[in-house]
């Protein structure tokens, strides 16, 4: 499967998940920011890390950069597309997933490993996981505030649009088990085709025995499925 | 324009500086020249009470590929890789606007690291602040840690470790020192040093603004209540575009046109351009109106003395120029070539096609002023605690306290707002003993550690340096390292005070002493002196950052305690030494007595003989004691896994206290199989080694046989709720 991750001046998870995804048998590629046309791909990738600094909305500036519109097309003709952390933020800056990402409710960055429960496992992201399976993820993130209006929520549970929730090691979702204030414990989210994945939590971390867990593996071996 | 007096103090030179001034230049001194020495005579960049002193420590071994005197230190750790590393002081700007005065130290050191050809590969960092009753201490706590996270967040490189520290003694003065690490190929560092005439000077990176002017002058000054003022001196990071800076520099340099390249810190291009002109024996000409400016009609004194974060100046071989502009270009900086070396030995600026400076390279650099200052030995305290009597205070009350006290409760709280694992190579991040840092892709990995202990060295400097130094190495071998060398960063007061100066003289002494017994070399470092306000002086504060090396990725091991039934053991003597102890500090607020001695034979060899433990698998964890005695590290090691563990009595102990909480120095728990206990026994018997059975690891229960007995998940809440309580927005 051919992947490609987008690079942003600020972007700092993409050497991460360049690793990851070539650790997971893709055949990777990096695209600058600046380049107008993509490489064929399965698989888009938006990383983690602080587009253009982030100073203005997070995401703000790279969904109206140069590249995005072509990846915009692609999302548009089914390609796959995964955004991580600033890479979800950037896609709803896009309008590719609905809803917007706000401040931590306690106003301060967040980096530690939190647990997340897979609500949605017939997706070509999330297939090899058990359904309402427990994993514990790393996430990272100052902006990871999960917010949308009650119609959108509402279609999101309608449709099985939610990938993961927040929750606790026992898998209770509540307030407790919500490290960021996301509307109903949101951490991740598809559009209405399921072609697109945005989430918060980073499964590039988690990949590798000697630095965490690798609950992240069997999101990249659904991808290759 | 006159020189005054008043414009003399406002620079910060004395004088008899100025008169020295004079007869280096033959005339008078411009104003913009007057500001050039000001900038590169402070003490901040030029040393000049220190130096002397320094000179004494060990900067080399066959470890050491650059000792002090670059921009950081670099070591050799096989296979063509190096570890690049230094620490360095923020710590008056911190305290003026706390969120940019430790951004921009974080960023200033990285840039010290990246300058050599190095990818950052790990943040540290040592805060030091005033009483948590202190009305300004929260509002810094928050500063200093958000503004530490939200530069190195968004550079993406992980802060892996640090130490919190709270005492009086920092109220009006806290400290900020920040550490850097990065990995570079050993045929691929780059230096400082300048080489050949008529090469062109680049100056890279963001626009030169007004921020800053005059900051190493004002660190290099005692604070007063005016000392808000001081806020225009601070610069303002922006780590958006270091990102940039430091990728288009890594790329720069795997093609070879770079001649050498020094970031503009302290002194911004005043400092950069003479130092290197100075290390190259070469002369520089700048021409002014080339300097990218932020802001219009700048004059030459502001574009001097500017201290904007995120420039950088590169002395480039001149055929490779549009190659390396096409870099920058592709990164959106500033690439403008604005000067070239020269062989006068002279610092030329031109401004509006008019020369507004000319000064000899070596009056800046070499003619430097060094002062040899008066010093007084310190008096060290004696040990005398035996007014307090130590039966009235309950064993399981003073753990509890000490457990929850400021100093010692979990950092999570602050470790939580760092992006500890972004690159993905931590392999243990802050709450060990020391951070696992692995060099990517590689079968290899380093420990990083960074220590202090101001009340040590304020009773008795000589030995608070020695111990310091065995510290950070006990921290490195308790994760299975070897220790390979250090950085320091040296915090006081008023070098001018011979009481202070004293202090400095006998904490360099006992670094030396130590370093040079467990080959530990220094190999960059920076001072940070005039910590007083309104004549105030801190305690001595040395922090230490020390790196060691695993070449083995199965050898690196925790503090965790793993399986019920195996016994710990403690190694080294225990002989009750209270004196400056975290049990005397929480129980009795008393600030008495001298610190443990240092007995660096049996430091050597205990960390040695544990080293061996290890790389004969023999252990499965360890934690060394440090400040508050084997109970607290029992504790520790306790809430790291969640188990319990059964303490037995000691055999030849009366005073239960005296015991558990001592800080006698050399001392490491270590958890072992019962079946090799035998084994374990002989190699510590065989190497004269004291040690005794002190636990041994069971389910949910921290007890003391027939004293208390506590559950861990109770330990684990009292260590949690400090800093949870005391950010708790009301």
């Amino acid at each position: 499967m051919k992947s490609s991750v987008i690079v942003f001046p600020g972007s700092n998870c993409d050497r991460d998940i360049a690793v990851a995804l070539e650790k997971m048998q893709f055949k990777n590629q990096m695209v600058w920011h600046k380049e107008t046309v993509l490489p064929k791909s399965d698989l888009i990738v938006i990383p983690g890390g602080f587009s253009y600094g982030d100073y203005l909305r997070s995401g703000a500036i790279a969904g109206k950069s140069l590249i995005i519109d072509e990846v915009i097309k692609a999302a548009n003709s089914g390609c796959l597309i995964l955004g991580i952390c600033n890479g979800f933020q950037i896609l709803t800056e896009t309008g590719l997933l609905k809803g917007t990402l706000l401040r931590n409710k306690n106003l301060k960055f967040i980096n530690k490993d939190v647990y997340l429960k897979v609500m949605n496992n017939k997706t070509k992201f999330t297939s090899k996981y058990k359904i309402n399976q427990i994993l514990k993820i790393n996430i990272a993130h100052n902006e990871g505030n999960y917010f949308t209006d009650q119609r959108h929520l509402a279609e999101l549970k309608d449709n099985n649009l939610i990938a993961f929730k927040y929750c606790n090691q026992k898998g209770d979702i509540n307030e407790k088990s919500n490290p960021n204030g996301a509307i109903e414990n949101i951490a991740g989210i598809f559009n209405s085709k399921k072609n697109i994945l945005g989430m918060m939590p980073h499964p590039e971390r988690m990949i590798d025995k000697l630095i965490s867990n690798t609950d992240g593996v069997n999101l990249f071996s659904s991808l290759q499925n | 324009m006159e020189i005054t007096d008043k414009i003399l103090e406002k620079h910060g030179l004395k004088k008899e500086e100025y008169k020295d001034i004079q007869k280096l230049l033959k005339r008078e001194p411009n104003l913009l020249e007057l500001g050039i020495f000001s900038a590169m005579w402070n003490e901040h960049c030029s040393y000049k009470s220190s130096r002397l002193h320094l000179k004494k420590l060990p900067t080399t071994g066959k470890q050491v590929i650059q000792g002090p005197g670059e921009n950081a230190g670099v070591i050799d750790i096989g296979d063509n890789d190096a570890i690049v590393f230094k620490i360095e002081s923020h710590n008056h700007p911190s305290y003026i606007e706390p969120y940019q005065g430790a951004a921009t130290g974080v960023g200033g050191i990285l840039r010290d690291v990246f300058t050599m050809g190095a990818r950052p590969i790990a943040l540290l960092n040592s805060i030091h602040f005033g009483s948590p009753s202190h009305p300004k201490t929260k509002s810094l706590l928050n500063g200093v840690v958000s503004g530490i996270g939200g530069y190195g967040n968004c550079i993406g490189i992980p802060t892996v470790a640090g130490e919190t520290k709270f005492n009086d003694t920092y109220n009006e003065n806290i400290l900020v020192n920040a550490m850097a690490v990065g990995h570079a190929s050993k045929d691929k560092i780059f230096y400082s040093k300048a080489k050949g005439v008529n090469k062109s000077v680049v100056y890279v990176g963001s626009k030169t603004g007004r921020d800053g002017i005059h900051g190493a002058s004002m660190a290099s000054a005692e604070f007063d209540e005016n000392s808000e003022e001081k806020k225009p001196t601070v610069q303002v990071g922006d780590p958006f575009t270091e990102k940039l800076l430091l990728e288009a520099c890594l790329e720069l340099m795997k093609e070879n046109s770079i001649i050498s390249i020094q970031d503009m810190g302290a002194a911004g291009l005043t400092s950069s351009s003479i130092e290197m002109a100075s290390k190259g024996k070469l002369g520089i000409e700048l021409d002014l109106n080339k300097v990218p400016c932020r802001e219009n009609n700048m004059s030459p004194y502001e574009m001097m003395l500017s201290e904007s974060q995120e420039r950088m100046l590169i002395i480039l071989d001149e055929k490779k120029e549009k190659k390396a502009k096409k870099i920058f270009d592709k990164w959106d900086l500033d690439f403008v070539v604005i000067g070239k070396t020269t062989d006068t030995n002279r610092l030329v600026l031109n401004f509006d096609n008019k020369i507004v400076a000319d000064i000899p390279i070596r009056a800046l650099a070499d003619e430097a002023p060094q002062y040899d200052r008066k010093w007084n030995k310190p008096k060290i305290k004696k040990n005398n605690l035996k007014k307090y009597d130590l039966k009235k205070i309950k064993i399981e009350d003073a753990l509890i306290k000490i457990l929850s006290s400021p100093d010692h409760s979990n950092k999570s709280w602050i470790t939580d707002q760092y992006d500890q694992v972004v690159m993905c190579d931590t392999i243990q991040k802050s709450g060990g003993d020391a951070a696992v840092v692995r060099i990517h892709n590689k079968n290899k990995a380093i420990s990083i550690s960074v220590d202090s202990s101001a009340n040590y060295c304020s009773s008795d400097p000589k030995s608070g340096g020695k111990q310091i130094v065995c510290e950070n190495w006990r921290n490195l071998i308790s994760v299975g390292s070897k220790p390979l060398a250090i950085t320091n960063c040296l915090n006081f007061g008023n070098p001018e005070k011979p009481d202070v100066m004293g202090e400095f003289v006998e904490c360099i002494n006992g670094m030396k002493e130590a370093c040079e017994f467990l080959n530990f070399p220094v190999v960059s470092g920076n001072v940070s002196f005039y910590n007083e306000t309104n004549s105030k002086s801190i305690f001595p504060t040395p922090v230490i950052g020390g790196i060691g090396l695993f070449d083995n990725l199965n050898k690196i091991i925790n503090m965790k305690t793993k399986k019920v039934g195996n016994l710990i053991i403690i190694v080294g003597k225990t002989l009750g030494h209270l004196g400056q102890s975290s049990f005397m500090r929480e129980i009795y607020s008393a600030n008495e007595g001298a610190p443990p001695e240092i007995n660096l034979t049996n430091e050597k060899n205990n960390g040695h003989s544990i080293l061996n433990l290890i790389n004969l698998n023999l252990i499965s964890s360890c934690h060394d004691v440090s400040s508050g005695g084997i109970l607290i590290s029992l504790a520790e090691m306790s809430m790291a896994s969640m188990l319990g563990l059964k303490i037995l009595k000691p055999k030849k102990f009366t005073d239960l206290n005296e015991y558990f909480f001592a800080e006698d120095q050399g001392r490491y728990l270590i958890e072992i199989e019962v079946d090799n206990l035998k084994k374990v026994e002989s190699i510590l018997k065989k190497s004269n080694i004291f040690y005794e059975v002190v636990a041994e690891v069971q389910n949910d229960i921290f007890e003391l046989s027939k004293t208390f007995s506590i559950k861990t998940q109770e330990l684990y809440k009292n260590n949690n709720q400090w800093f949870k309580k005391f950010n708790a927005i009301n």
